[in-house]
């Protein structure tokens, strides 16, 4: 469980993330969606602890991202956005890698390596040096990695980026899969149809602010809208005539 | 020390896969370098020994005029050839490389030698042309010979001792050592071995730091459960493996080199036998550390790979600045001098190849200024990585 409060972030004159809260529920898919530039990935970047929060804190499974940021840490797989690859390094290496600075065991390392090469369908590749790999198999090695470890909590920024039609649709599945594991996910978008497609909960990013935050019925309730895209503008509109 | 094993395993394997910066680490550095030097020094002492025994073939205008000069140059190991027809022509011959040097022998020769007025010769040469500038030096002396030799004839046919024409006799004594003289030669090695060191990890340094940044691998890495100490000792100690491997390697090489270079020849021995590449190896291995941190520290700060590497081609070039300084200034190794990194290194290994008394209080304040100053950067290095900055 993601819990958020009150989190705040500037970047100099910047006020990236202002007074942001919100809950990502175990067993659910939870989608941050805005504009981009809206702050979805500096908010992100303070949950996989890369970031401090000026004020304001945010909890991992009850673990504090600033006080106690090496649990934290643990119980997360983060896929950032953009998340580049050891090119020398085969895709299996690249993930071993991984599995091995999350302090699995020696002895446990290859058997979870395989499960998850298994479970994103990537054998076909997976021992190639990951140079010229195409953008949807880098990013399938990417979050391979950042789930190596079975992390209870899954953040995932922008995934869909540069994915294929058949790409899309196989990490579409494995989301659904994560979540009827119990497994928390939080993944960021700025794309409403596969939010729409795939999240429980939507919480709506505009200017470093929540619009909206609730299930998707509620934010069709709340903004009067039965189109969810109609209900995303009228949110942004909210925030920006405050 | 798991974690920390786990990064400098795989920061080895990456840069060993990795060909083209291996070969500039474990080629380009340590074995171009001395060979390269090699070849320009040997070059240049075969060029600047004078060698007497070496027929030298001047090409002479107006030999008819002066048989006995003639005769004398010859006996000096000078091949007398027929040069250009005319003085006038002498001259546009050695400006357009013709010949190197050509005599001018003037008609009136002999009668000024009877009349015992000063008789006039011309030694055509080019100065900046350092093959005839050493023709032109072999023949100006050959021809001061003749003339003293003319000299003393004609006082002693006047009665008088022609040893009053010396009223002083200098006698040059040189007291440098063989090992000693090659150290001039050779003062430059200490920066070959720094460079090939620099070298040895300067790509790993880039690509653990503005590389991964780039790539956009750092981020993920950063939201791992590991301290970042632990990460960032784990890259630079592999650093340091490279950086050793290429000194290691540099200083082999240039083992090796020496023997094909003929200093022999300039009455040169430099002391570089296996004992002294072994403790060339562990003078310089402290600033390993130092070159390791401050090139990742520099790395640190850039905001790509190529931008680190326009900043640490500056870095492979400061560690030269007080060897020239020093060197410029001719200062004898002093004390102070040994809390400077690569000067101390440099003037210590000086010592070792003249051969002469090693200093120990100078090794152990070099060891441990550099180790130390090392160390503080590599804490530096540690306390950047904490910092949010870092992602850029």
């Amino acid at each position: 469980m993601i819990e958020v409060k009150g989190v705040h972030k500037s970047f100099g004159k910047v006020r990236a993330v202002r007074d942001v809260s919100f809950v990502a529920p175990d067993g659910k898919v939870t989608g941050l969606l805005g504009p981009n530039g809206a702050g979805k990935s500096t908010l992100l970047r303070i949950l996989y602890t890369v970031l401090k929060p000026d004020a304001g804190c945010a909890s991992i499974d009850g673990a504090d991202v600033v006080t106690d940021a090496l649990t934290a840490r643990q119980r997360i797989g983060a896929l950032p956005h953009g998340a580049g690859l050891y090119p020398h390094l085969t895709a299996r290496e690249n993930i071993a890698y991984y599995a091995r600075l999350c302090g699995l065991h020696k002895s446990t390392v290859d058997d979870k390596v395989d499960d998850i090469v298994k479970l994103l369908e990537i054998d076909d590749f997976a021992d190639r040096r990951t140079k010229g790999f195409s953008q949807g198999q880098r990013t399938k090695v990417a979050l391979a990695r950042a789930l190596v470890h079975d992390p209870q909590n899954v953040i995932l920024d922008e995934p869909s980026n540069g994915l294929d039609v058949m790409a899309m649709r196989s990490l579409r599945h494995l989301i659904l899969k994560l979540k009827d594991a119990g497994r928390c996910i939080l993944f960021s978008s700025h794309v409403m149809q596969e939010v729409a497609a795939l999240c429980d909960d939507i919480c709506i990013i505009a200017h470093g602010q929540v619009a909206i935050d609730g299930s998707v019925e509620s934010i069709r309730e709340q903004t009067g809208c039965d189109d969810l895209e109609d209900a995303f503008v009228a949110a942004i509109h909210r925030v920006e005539s405050d | 020390m798991r974690t920390f094993l786990t990064v400098f395993f795989k920061e080895l394997i990456d840069n060993l896969r990795d060909r083209r910066s291996l070969a500039s680490a474990l080629i380009l550095g340590p074995i171009f370098g001395p060979v390269l030097f090699a070849f320009v020094i040997s070059l240049s002492i075969e060029r600047s020994l004078d060698n007497a025994d070496e027929v030298m073939e001047l090409p002479v205008v107006g030999q008819e005029y002066a048989p006995n000069l003639v005769r004398y140059l010859e006996s000096r190991n000078i091949d007398i050839v027929a040069g250009p027809e005319s003085a006038a022509a002498a001259g546009e011959a050695v400006k357009d490389g013709v010949f190197d040097v050509v005599l001018v022998i003037s008609e009136d020769f002999g009668r000024q030698l009877a009349d015992s007025v000063p008789a006039k010769v011309e030694l055509y040469s080019d100065r900046a042309n350092t093959q005839g500038r050493r023709e032109a030096r072999r023949a100006r002396d050959a021809l001061h010979a003749y003339s003293r030799e003319l000299a003393a004839l004609r006082l002693a046919a006047r009665g008088v001792n022609p040893l009053v024409l010396r009223p002083i006799d200098v006698d040059q004594v040189d007291v440098s050592t063989p090992s000693g003289r090659s150290a001039i030669l050779l003062g430059m090695m200490s920066y070959f071995f720094i460079f090939a060191l620099l070298m040895g990890g300067m790509y790993l340094a880039i690509d653990t730091t503005a590389g991964e940044r780039e790539r956009g691998s750092l981020e993920p890495l950063l939201a791992l459960p590991v301290t970042r100490d632990r990460l960032i000792l784990g890259k630079i100690i592999a650093t340091c493996l490279f950086m050793a491997l290429s000194l290691m390697l540099s200083l082999i090489s240039f083992f090796f080199a020496l023997k094909f270079m003929p200093l022999q020849e300039l009455g040169m021995t430099p002391n570089f036998g296996p004992k002294v590449v072994v403790a060339a190896f562990f003078l310089l291995a402290p600033f390993i550390l130092l070159g390791a941190s401050v090139m990742t520290l520099v790395a640190s700060f850039t905001k790509s790979y190529k931008e680190a590497q326009t900043w640490l081609s500056v870095v492979l070039l400061a560690p030269t600045l007080p060897i020239l300084i020093v060197s410029l200034l001719t200062l004898r190794p002093r004390l102070e001098f040994m809390f400077v990194p690569s000067l101390s290194q440099h003037l210590l290994l000086i010592d070792m190849v003249k051969n002469e008394p090693v200093n120990v209080l100078h090794v152990v304040i070099s060891v441990t200024s550099t180790l130390l100053l090392g160390g503080l950067l590599t804490w530096l290095c540690a306390r950047l990585y904490r910092r949010e900055g870092l992602l850029g």
